[in-house]
């Protein structure tokens, strides 16, 4: 089993029910394929680092899939460079820490630091641990993977 | 006889002393670097948004070549600027 990512920026001038229809288009093209769909993450409206074709934002996509073969992925790639919806995109095979770095993404696993804290709730009485779960669910998911010291 | 930790010194004695670089994938673990995450790559670049050396950083060379391909991902997305100035 073969494990990819590919990300796409679609144009965000379109209006919003064509930008899903767009994303879909793609997601039912892989399923036709005949691979699994993991995820399919909506990453949202972004500012571009730089301008592309004279857009300085776009609506950035993110679907993880499964497969036996890679034989379909050029298939998918020039439908992806023909479309001009799509301003950019990359295909990328996960290795095993990849995908479990994505699931734990999902889990909200990521950007939690498991402190001493954490397990003292854990081993604490149940009023203790039903406090604690509601926090890391409020926290961003988008956070450095483990506490990091900046260094220079 | 006073021990060490009673001596007060005038100059701090660490004054100097290099500090040991280590490699922040190998010390906590971190196995995957994720192209789509800006503000965990942004360490690894100057502020002209290129890439640091391993001589600053202290990765190592195993995960230099990750964040290095990481960085280069997140150029082609428009995630990270390929040139600019003042990007902290």
């Amino acid at each position: 089993m073969r494990h990819y990512e590919v990300t796409f920026i679609v144009d965000p001038v379109l209006s919003g029910d064509e930008i899903k229809t767009t994303a879909q288009a793609y997601v039912d093209m892989l399923q036709q394929e005949g691979c699994t769909i993991v995820h399919n993450d909506e990453m949202g409206l972004r500012q571009l680092a730089y301008p592309i074709k004279k857009r300085n934002s776009g609506v950035y996509y993110c679907v993880e899939f499964s497969s036996e073969t890679g034989a379909f992925i050029p298939k998918v790639e020039l439908a992806l460079s023909r479309d001009e919806r799509i301003m950019r995109f990359l295909t990328v095979a996960l290795d095993k820490y990849g995908v479990k770095y994505n699931a734990d993404k999902r889990a909200g696993l990521i950007g939690k630091k498991p402190t001493a804290k954490a397990v003292a709730t854990v081993e604490g009485e149940g009023v203790a641990t039903k406090k604690a779960e509601p926090a890391p669910k409020a926290e961003p998911k988008a956070a450095a993977p483990a506490p990091v010291q900046e260094e220079e | 006889m006073a021990s060490r930790d009673d001596i007060k010194f005038l100059s701090n004695p660490k004054i100097g002393q290099k500090r040991t670089k280590y490699c922040r994938f190998r010390k906590f673990g971190i196995k995957y670097i994720d192209y789509k995450d800006p503000e965990f790559l942004v360490q690894f670049v100057n502020e002209q948004g290129k890439l640091l050396p391993r001589r600053i950083t202290g990765n190592s060379l195993k995960y230099q070549r990750k964040v290095s391909a990481a960085v280069k991902r997140a150029r082609h997305l428009a995630i990270l600027p390929f040139v600019t100035d003042l990007l902290k």
